[in-house]
């Protein structure tokens, strides 16, 4: 049998041994952090330029989670998981933009598609993750549009429309860029 | 010539180690596409194979496959949800949880279905996520 497929079935298997091969790799990574801000899947609920749908949850450190609270704010909302790899890439630095851009001005919130909340909790603690998580479920899901993969991130304006939706391993640099942009007066 | 071999080999281990026990690991010829399995439950077959979702709870609530069974990504689910088949009962293993070289759910249970000796085991190649490969694309879900 083959093994290391890196693309669809038919795909030429990878050769580690070479050079070329780990040059391809390391291009592959490259390319993935560029993905682009995904369009609404005609499957699923398209919620741009709408108002974001309630939020009202518990947060694992039991504070209190309440999107109506923070008009007048933008909102990132990422959805995540702890055994998601560009997940746990991309949350560090959600952490530091409240602080870079204010947190009068800007505030994330955390949804955890995990099935066991210990393992948000512990992966959110590991992480030092000081914005609130909450634990999503399938109602959660559906409201917002269909959370079929992870990560999703939200960006919701500070009248409390969603401007943006990202989904998928997506360069930071993209996501800052469009806050920066809603944080204009 | 010697440090940059090393140091080419330091950049690349924790690349090759990540891939151990994930979907990279997976024979391609035990993959399936997306369109390929929609047009074969489209068909009806008359021994239809066991579909698992290995993946998020969540996920499998809001949609999937019809017919799939969630079990997630615990082996011992796994082996216990096929403990009474035949080794030879077709198994299509799904998740779609994230980009395919990405999934930590697939590959290892695959893994855990090979080693238990079953042999007509395949693997949704979903490329994105499920939303994107699967549900955006029209085919069937469930609710």
């Amino acid at each position: 049998m083959t093994s290391a497929p890196t693309g669809p079935p038919k795909a030429t298997p990878l050769r580690t041994s070479s050079i070329a091969a780990i040059a391809a790799l390391l291009l592959c990574a490259a390319s993935l952090t560029t993905a682009a801000q995904a369009p609404a899947h005609p499957a699923q609920k398209n919620l741009l330029n709408r108002p974001a749908p309630p939020l009202h949850r518990t947060a694992l450190d039991h504070r209190t989670i309440d999107l109506a609270s923070l008009k007048g704010r933008v909102v990132l909302l990422n959805f995540w998981a702890s055994w998601c790899g560009p997940c746990i890439k991309e949350m560090p630095l959600f952490d530091q933009w409240p602080a870079k851009y204010g947190d009068t001005n800007l505030a994330v919130l955390g949804i955890s598609i995990d099935d066991a909340p210990a393992d948000a909790f512990k992966a959110a603690t590991k992480m030092h993750i000081h914005y609130p998580i909450a634990m999503g479920d399938a109602k959660l899901g559906t409201t917002y549009g269909g959370i079929l993969g992870v990560p999703i991130t939200y960006l919701i304006d500070s009248h409390g429309i969603i401007r943006a939706r990202f989904e998928g391993e997506t360069d930071p640099a993209l996501i800052e860029a469009r806050i920066k942009t809603l944080l204009k007066p | 010539m010697r440090k940059l071999f090393t140091l080419l080999a330091l950049l690349i281990a924790p690349a090759l180690h990540s891939q151990s026990g994930t979907a990279l690991n997976i024979p391609t010829d035990h993959l399936i596409p997306p369109a390929e399995l929609n047009t074969l439950l489209a068909q009806k077959p008359a021994n239809p194979p066991l579909i698992l979702q290995v993946g998020s709870k969540m996920m499998y609530t809001q949609a999937h496959i019809p017919g799939a069974e969630y079990t997630g990504p615990n082996a011992d689910a796994i082996k216990a949800r096929v403990a009474a088949l035949s080794k030879s009962a077709p198994i299509i293993l799904y998740c779609g949880c994230c980009p395919w070289g990405r999934c930590p759910n697939v590959g290892p249970a695959y893994a855990t279905l090979a080693a238990l000796g079953f042999t007509n085991v395949k693997v949704l190649y979903i490329e994105n996520d499920f939303g994107t490969d699967w549900a955006a694309k029209g085919y069937p879900v469930a609710h």
